[in-house]
């Protein structure tokens, strides 16, 4: 098998690992060879990276980052800089698909317990992505400067001010002012074109060496590494190039269809991606009638709002967040994958996807709206509050107490 | 002194003092890059007072001003407004101005201004910052069956009387904020407490 190295490479690989990294991480990277569907979303993730970058370096070329001239300066991309329309709705439609991905991905760690043992740190880097990309996106959603932009980040900043004591001055060292001013859009614009896409980058890597480091999970959570051939290549294992580059492709191809069927024909998302709102400049005297985040904080905010006391609605808010971060540690099931996991974590794995789903969906609502005509929006939220809370302190116990299936000793289907 | 001939205390030392002195650097280093985030010169600056003719503003009608680029909402009650004050106390979470930071002394009262009819507040929900809506009239409203006359958040659900006071079951915990303000004839002046006349 062995190809005679060209001299060319040679002296590179005499001076710079080129052979050695690329062997390490796609040619003799063994992956499973059971994927399904939910491990497409990690590329994909990847894939929404680059192009948020890419546009996002375009977009900085004629976008003015301050109070008297953003608002124009994004009407004028949208309409004299050639193309300018398509690279904006690249953006902010890239921001909906990356969190679309990110929310599947972070699914699918929950389906096939790829966050346990030895995989924590893959979570831990993977949950400070999530966090330096909320900030990301809701930094990004302020630079428009319209009504949305302003009077979101209005009420996202003073959540701090329900910190006691110093809460306050923390508001106003945020802001740069007593108010949301061009200071604040300044700063947030270097925040959100320097600073956390550096960090975000920088996490991504620490991410993907730490899951090249103890390999790839399953759908059937076994590691393949307890059976290996004679050369040491575990035998339910296929090389990342070209097996999984050739597969990803296709899921590749999938999402793209839908981002540009999205992007063309519903660039708003029917107000969900950008708010009809922010159409109108920023005025800091009028509120608009119903303000509600993009979708991919609604599950947060509708904690927030469930809860009818400043302090504890933040910490709640906090909480929601912060609880993902330990869930290695609350899952204490001997086996990882839903497929062989007790009755109960059976049961209430989809069902926290679905929670999860109509506390997003209730976040972008009116609180005194019904749900499905049915009940009260606030009422629904308290109770689902209360189930994504059960559903994470509960772990620890249900996940013991249940009866768990055999797990086979080699991955179950796969190509 | 160990068998090879390292002094691993005088090491641990010379380690310790150098990471000490390295942090408290790093500490001053840092002072620039977070004091940059304060408010500026020219913004601390920008406070003037704001001055509005209220000559025109009829009884039970409310005006917007503009003050340090925020919301004021000038109000100027009516004598039934003004009766209903004092039925709300149970109903309310600080019905006597508990909070002495949210107005000045001169509104530490009733009905929280200068003078009874005409309030003033800062347009500011104290949950989280937007600017609530007034609804004047006693009438159910959907937001609330009994509703009294007051101001309404759109955006949580804060829910103030007709002097800033905030209802109980409200996200908001404390009063609206009255600015400190003078009125000179038919001039009201945000932002100087004193008569400068
Ligand atoms: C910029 C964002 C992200 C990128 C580019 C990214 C990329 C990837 C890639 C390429 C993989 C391997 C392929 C796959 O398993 O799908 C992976 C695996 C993984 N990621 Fe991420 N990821 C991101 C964010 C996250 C987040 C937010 C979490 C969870 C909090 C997370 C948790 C995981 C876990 C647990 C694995 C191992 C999965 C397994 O082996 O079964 N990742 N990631």
């Amino acid at each position: 098998m062995s190809k005679q190295k060209s001299p060319i490479m040679g002296w590179i690989d005499d001076r710079l690992p080129v052979t050695v990294t690329y062997e390490k991480h796609m040619s003799k990277y063994y992956a499973p060879k059971n994927f399904n569907f939910w491990y497409f979303f990690g590329v994909l993730s990847m894939l929404m990276l680059v192009n948020q970058i890419l546009t996002g370096i375009w977009l900085t070329m004629n976008f003015t980052p301050s109070a008297d001239a953003a608002f124009a300066s994004v009407e004028y991309i949208m309409r004299d800089v050639e193309w300018g329309w398509l690279l904006r709705y690249m953006h902010s439609t890239g921001a909906t698909f990356f969190f679309i991905a990110i929310y599947l991905h972070m699914m699918r760690a929950m389906l096939y317990g790829s966050y346990q043992k030895p995989r924590e740190l893959i979570w831990l880097f993977g949950m400070g992505i999530y966090l330096a990309l909320m900030a990301e996106a809701f930094m990004g959603y302020v630079l428009p400067w319209g009504q949305m932009s302003y009077w979101g980040a209005q009420v996202i900043i003073s959540l701090f001010g329900a910190i006691p004591v110093i809460g306050e001055d923390l508001t106003t060292w945020i802001r740069g002012d007593f108010l949301i001013s061009g200071a604040t859009l300044n700063r947030f614009f270097a925040l959100h074109v320097i600073a956390v896409p550096l960090v975000i980058v920088a996490l991504v890597v620490l991410h993907l060496l730490a899951l090249h480091e103890v390999g790839s999970n399953n759908p059937d959570g076994i590691d393949i590494k307890k059976h290996k051939d004679e050369n040491g290549v575990p035998l339910d294992g296929v090389p990342f190039h070209p097996f999984y580059t050739v597969h990803d492709m296709v899921g590749i191809v999938v999402f793209l269809i839908v981002f540009c069927s999205v992007m063309f024909f519903f660039p708003m998302g029917g107000g969900f991606m950008l708010e009809y709102a922010n159409f109108e400049p920023a005025n800091g005297l009028k509120t608009p009638e119903h303000i509600a985040p993009v979708w991919y904080f609604g599950a947060f905010y509708t904690i927030l709002r469930a809860i009818p006391d400043k302090l504890l609605g933040v910490i709640a808010m906090g909480a929601a967040i912060a609880i993902l971060f330990v869930l290695p540690w609350l899952d204490k099931s001997p086996v990882r994958s839903i497929r062989y996991k007790g009755l109960i974590s059976k049961t209430l794995i989809p069902v926290f996807g679905v929670v999860f789903m109509i506390l997003t969906w209730l976040g972008t609502q009116p609180s005194d709206g019904y749900f499905l005509g049915m009940i009260n929006n606030t009422t629904l939220a308290r109770w689902l509050t209360a189930f994504y809370f059960g559903y994470f302190l509960l772990m620890p116990f249900y996940t013991r107490m249940e009866k768990t299936k055999p797990v086979p000793e080699r991955v179950t289907g796969g190509h | 002194m160990s068998q090879d001939g390292v002094n691993n205390s005088r090491r641990l030392l010379l380690l310790g003092s150098t990471a000490a002195v390295g942090a408290v650097g790093a500490g001053f280093v840092a002072v620039p890059f977070l004091a940059s985030w304060n408010p500026s010169e020219k913004a601390k600056a920008a406070g003037a007072p704001a001055k509005v003719d209220i000559s025109k503003l009829e009884p039970g009608a409310m005006l917007t001003a503009e003050w340090r680029g925020k919301p004021v909402f000038i109000v100027r009650r009516t004598q039934e407004v003004l009766g209903l004050l004092d039925g709300l106390t149970d109903e309310l979470k600080d019905p006597a101005n508990g909070n002495k930071a949210q107005q000045p002394d001169y509104a530490d009262n009733l009905h929280r201004s200068r003078e009874p009819e005409l309030l003033v507040l800062l347009g500011v929900c104290t949950h989280l910052g937007c600017a609530p809506k007034f609804y004047a009239e006693v009438k159910p409203e959907p937001f609330d069956a009994n509703w009294k006359g007051g101001f309404f958040c759109p955006c949580h659900g804060s829910r103030f009387d007709m002097s800033g006071r905030v209802f109980n079951g409200s996200p908001a915990g404390d009063n609206l904020l009255v600015p400190p303000y003078s009125i000179e004839g038919n001039v009201l002046v945000i932002g100087v407490d004193e008569e400068t006349a």
